[in-house]
């Protein structure tokens, strides 16, 4: 294959582009924000979303999906990262269906992928237990009962945990947090008596939530995957999940980049543009230089998704570390080359630096995927 | 079955291409040729080329005559004739087989292409073929003492005499001129022009009176660059390339080939080296549970390599969605920029993985990797000033990429 996009992809993107700067820019997320919106998102632009096939393009055709792949999703989720829309993409298209492709078995894909694609079951991964990503710490318990299972732990900042109806949560049976053996997962409706979710406002104004799981009962159905091997499903849907995110930072990055660079073009100071002083052009030569790099490492991760290589692990790391590069670079240099008015709630930039730096924290910052690059190599 | 949104190659005519270039590198590459290369086994080719190693000589002779020493130059000139698919395929093989390059020149990555897209019949078929077959090795005499970046204010004079034109000047960082055939150079042909437009590009036998290469010295102890007088050199006008004056457009080009073979310069490198920084590492500051004992040091390395991966998957997008001419383009800054940067740190990498033990200069106490590791960290300081520097490359992303203002 080719590391280029067929025609094919490139009409997805343009389509998915258009739709998001018409029907959801920025503004759109101000909105939500001001109006103190108590999901985080729109209803009926999910549905538009819907329409275009969206939230089906990993499910089959037999479950309403198209299968279009994780590439057309991924270019989905960077128009959406380029107007900063507050989609339920990542947690349910990109995750909830990746994780019943993963684990699930036969009957709960029945029960599930075709809601999923509909758009009418939203899903929400429930991992995190502390501030910083670390996917094997999991103290949430999961005990055996006659009928199933019983759940009993706390979850953080679970990205779109308050609005969805379906979480996947990690629980495990025995042993201490940090200890990848016996963890499991589990589909846990979030309307089951003991979960209670809290929204939780952060500062890129998108939902999410903790989650309290107060012996909570499930049956035996609820088990995504086998039983204390949770981690053989979890990894390859964070390696997705990862570089999902990448995409939508990809997005980002380039739409806060592009508009600091007309900015470099339009204000004058000194009786000339502030992009004619050496200083900030080679400064966003640099931006555009790990742009680029971005946009190759996010295309080679998901070659190698698709093509389940044996080097997609390692890639989707490398795409994760590039963002928080690339995303951190970028949002920090959009600010400052917009001197004062970049600092204004009433200027669009200061998103973009928002949504960029949970981005960062969100799955993994640098440390962690240099962490875990590391560790796969071998060193 | 998901589908995938990747462009499709012609997958079924490459492929055919690519078992049977396999099947013919398999057969034709002598052993040592698919070992790593000392840097005294370099085959820069050219009237006094020395081959320490007879296989060398058989590699090369082998690959002329399949024309693989350009692959993708037309065959009435030597080269291969093969598509830039087939020749990225090409490549592709001879990286997995561990095959040395059979010809290293100037004259291939520089001289070749814009004589081929500017040159006139007569001189393609006077130089090319002599490319093609190693027989000449070319230097590039752009950089004289006063013009440097600002290399369009270079001095050396071409006077047109009769036939003739006669040279005088001063070049400096000749990269190799002592050992060098043939030269091309920047002349100004017109002092009263502007400083874009007196400029001609002329080639020049370096045997021809009043030529004199002096050597350098560099930091790493090595000498590759030469200060390069002309006097009174007389130079046949029918040298000239391309319209008198109108020597700026295929310098420009010239460069934008050379910053597309310097960005493949730390792949050459890596090919060459004997250890991985990896190895270095764990050997240098010891491994605690299979890790680099140093988590700062196995952060910035990781942080490395991860650039470095995110740079070649960059090369190859940038490839496969390359315009069809071939032609470089501006994108050539950014991909000279990211891969001589990426070779700086690389090598500081090195020198902070083995310590002490990578400043060693000469003699008892350090192993010749050592050596050669100091030397080569010196050396990659020039990878960001050669070929026009970090700080130019910049310049041109900035005008020619992102459209900002002078
Ligand atoms: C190992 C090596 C091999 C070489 N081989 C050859 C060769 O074969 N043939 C040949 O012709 N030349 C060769 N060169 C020369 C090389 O192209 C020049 O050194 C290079 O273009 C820089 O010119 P300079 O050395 O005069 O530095 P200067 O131009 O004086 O630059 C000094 C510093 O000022 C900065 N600077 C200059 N102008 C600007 C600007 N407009 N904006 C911001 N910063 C600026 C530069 O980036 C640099 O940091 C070689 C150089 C080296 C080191």
């Amino acid at each position: 294959m080719a590391l280029a996009l067929s025609s094919e992809a490139r009409l997805i993107r343009d389509q998915a582009q258009a739709f998001f700067a018409e029907r959801s820019p920025v503004r759109a997320l101000r909105q939500l924000r001001d109006s103190s919106d108590a999901s985080g998102f729109s209803r009926p632009l999910w549905q538009e979303m819907t329409e275009l096939g969206w939230p089906g393009f990993l499910v089959s055709e037999v479950h309403g999906g198209s299968e279009f792949g994780l590439l057309g999703l991924c270019l989905v989720l960077e128009a959406a990262g380029r107007t900063l829309a507050p989609t339920p993409l990542l947690s349910t298209a990109l995750i909830g269906a990746s994780a019943l492709l993963l684990g699930g078995s036969a009957a709960q894909r029945q029960e599930h992928l075709s809601a999923l694609a509909a758009g009418e079951r939203l899903f929400a991964l429930a991992m995190e237990e502390g501030a910083h990503h670390a996917p094997s710490h999991v103290q949430t318990r999961a005990e055996r009962t006659d009928r199933g299972w019983r759940l009993n732990g706390e979850k953080r900042f679970v990205p779109d945990g308050g609005l969805a109806d379906m979480l996947i949560v990690t629980a495990r049976t025995v042993g201490e947090a940090g200890n990848a053996d016996n963890i499991s997962l589990f589909l846990v409706p979030a309307a089951t008596p003991g979960v209670t979710v809290s929204r939780r406002v952060m500062v890129d104004s998108r939902n999410a939530a903790a989650i309290r799981l107060d012996a909570v009962e499930l049956g035996e159905d609820a088990l995504l995957g086998e039983a204390d091997a949770g981690m053989a499903v979890l990894e390859p849907l964070l390696d997705r999940a990862y570089v999902g995110l990448a995409a939508e930072m990809l997005g980002l990055a380039g739409e806060a980049f592009d508009r600091t660079l007309q900015y470099l073009k339009d204000r004058r100071q000194f009786g000339v543009p502030i992009g004619s002083f050496q200083a900030l052009k080679h400064r966003a030569g640099l931006m555009f230089c790990e742009l680029e790099l971005l946009r190759s490492a996010v295309l080679g991760a998901l070659e190698a998704l698709e093509a389940g290589a044996p080097e997609a692990a390692l890639l989707s790391s490398a795409a994760k570390a590039k963002a928080c590069d690339a995303v951190w670079l970028i949002g920090n240099e959009a600010i400052q080359m917009h001197g004062g008015i970049g600092m204004t709630d009433e200027h669009e930039i200061g998103f973009f630096l928002k949504r960029a730096r949970v981005a960062q924290q969100t799955f993994g910052d640098g440390p962690f995927h240099r962490d875990r690059y590391a560790s796969l190599m071998g060193y | 079955m998901q589908r995938t949104f990747l462009k499709e190659e012609h997958v079924t005519s490459l492929d055919a291409f690519r078992t049977e270039s396999r099947q013919w590198l398999l057969a034709n590459c002598p052993a040592s040729m698919r070992t790593p290369m000392p840097d005294d086994e370099v085959p820069w080719g050219g009237r006094r080329a020395e081959f320490r190693n007879p296989d060398a000589k058989l590699w090369l002779d082998r690959m002329v005559e399949r024309g693989w020493t350009a692959p993708s130059w037309p065959r009435e000139y030597g080269g291969g004739g093969l598509s830039t698919e087939q020749a990225q395929v090409l490549a592709e093989e001879m990286r997995a087989l561990g095959c040395r390059a059979p010809l290293f020149s100037f004259g291939l990555t520089m001289l070749g292409p814009v004589l081929l897209e500017f040159g006139n019949e007569a001189q393609r078929r006077e130089h090319l073929p002599r490319i093609v077959r190693g027989e000449i090795r070319w230097c590039q005499g752009y950089s004289e003492p006063g013009a440097g970046s600002d290399l369009a204010s270079l001095s050396t004079r071409a006077v047109p005499e009769g036939e003739d034109f006669i040279i005088n000047g001063h070049k400096i960082w000749t990269s190799y001129a002592h050992y060098a055939d043939w030269i091309f150079c920047l002349v100004r042909t017109d002092p009263t022009a502007k400083k874009h437009e007196g400029i001609s590009f002329v080639l020049i036998d370096m045997a021809s009176p009043g030529v004199r290469a002096q050597p350098i010295r560099l930091i790493s102890g090595y000498s590759v660059f030469c200060e390069t007088f002309f006097e009174d050199v007389r130079v046949p006008q029918a040298n000239l390339v391309g319209e008198p004056n109108k020597g700026w457009t295929i310098a420009k080009r010239l460069l934008e080939h050379e910053r597309k073979s310097l960005a493949s310069f730390s792949d050459r490198h890596r090919e060459r080296s004997a250890r991985s920084l990896r190895e270095v590492a764990l050997q240098g500051v010891g491994a605690v549970d299979g890790r680099i004992a140093d988590p700062v040091l196995r952060d910035r390395i990781a942080a490395y390599e991860i650039d470095d991966t995110a740079f070649q998957l960059t090369r190859r997008r940038l490839a496969d969605e390359a315009s069809a001419d071939g032609r470089p383009g501006p994108a050539s800054a950014l991909m000279k920029l990211c891969a001589t940067e990426l070779n700086k740190r690389r090598m500081e990498l090195m020198v902070a993985s083995a310590g002490t033990q990578a400043l060693g200069w000469e003699g008892e106490g350090f192993n010749p990797d050592e050596i050669r590791e100091t030397r080569e960290w010196l050396r990659s300081k020039a990878n960001s000033i050669e070929g026009g520097t970090s700080e130019i490359q910049l310049n041109i992303i900035a005008k020619r990429v992102l459209g900002l203002p002078d």
